[in-house]
């Protein structure tokens, strides 16, 4: 564990967050989130859950990113709030 | 001043960070109107408690929990000659570890059902938001 690292990690992951909820356009919404899902993986990683990481990343920032882009584009792109 | 709250925030950042995103999370799956916003505030929700529960078996100056083919912690560090029985003050606990990465696949597994919940509600009403949903369950129920 880096604490310096995860300190720069940690508050890069709350911007994504608060980013991905606040956009109106659901893609970029969206799109935010999947960074989110890279940015929680590296912070995996850097503290020594490799296995967590890896399926973070293959989970978190990919299939759940593909779930969302499609039903965006199976319903409404646009969201009220 | 500064190294008090060095000491209360900065060791332990992860958590206060947990309740930041725990908060967030909460606050979009009740109050947001977009459903697919609901959703991806119950996605910050569920990674909030796996970094909780990853950062209590983290240790300051830990390692992975790998061994090499010998038998000992591929690391450069003092404690790469002594056996793997006395040196867990080196290595991440990997218990939580496992634990979370069962809940990271149920995780996935509950988005999945639940987006595809969403498109059958749009198919059916036209809409994904709550409160055009309501007025239309309202209009199609008029006596309650």
């Amino acid at each position: 564990m880096i604490l310096s690292l995860n300190i720069v990690l940690l508050v890069f992951l709350v911007v994504a967050a608060v980013i991905s909820l606040g956009v109106k356009d659901l893609l970029s919404g969206s799109m935010v989130l999947g960074i989110y899902g890279f940015l929680i993986c590296l912070l995996w990683a850097e503290m020594g859950a490799v296995d967590v990481a890896f399926t973070e990343a293959a989970v978190g920032a990919g299939v759940s990113t593909v779930l969302f882009v499609a039903t965006i584009l199976n319903t409404k792109r646009r969201s009220t709030d | 001043m500064a190294e008090f709250l060095w000491k209360t925030i900065g060791h332990h950042f992860n958590f206060w960070v947990y309740i930041v995103l725990l908060m967030l999370g909460l606050w979009a799956t009740i109050a947001k109107n977009n459903l697919v916003k609901k959703l991806m505030g119950l996605s910050i929700f569920q990674s909030a408690i796996i970094l909780l529960y990853v950062s209590i078996g983290t240790k300051e100056g830990a390692t992975i929990p790998i061994l090499d083919h010998h038998g000992h912690i591929p690391s450069e560090s003092h404690h790469a000659d002594v056996g793997p029985e006395i040196a867990a003050h080196g290595v991440a606990n990997p218990l939580p570890h496992v634990l979370m990465l069962t809940a990271i696949v149920v995780g996935v597994a509950t988005l999945g059902v639940a987006l595809s919940l969403v498109q059958a509600i749009y198919r059916d009403f036209g809409t994904v938001e709550e409160d055009e949903l309501l007025r239309e369950i309202k209009s199609l129920h008029p006596d309650g």
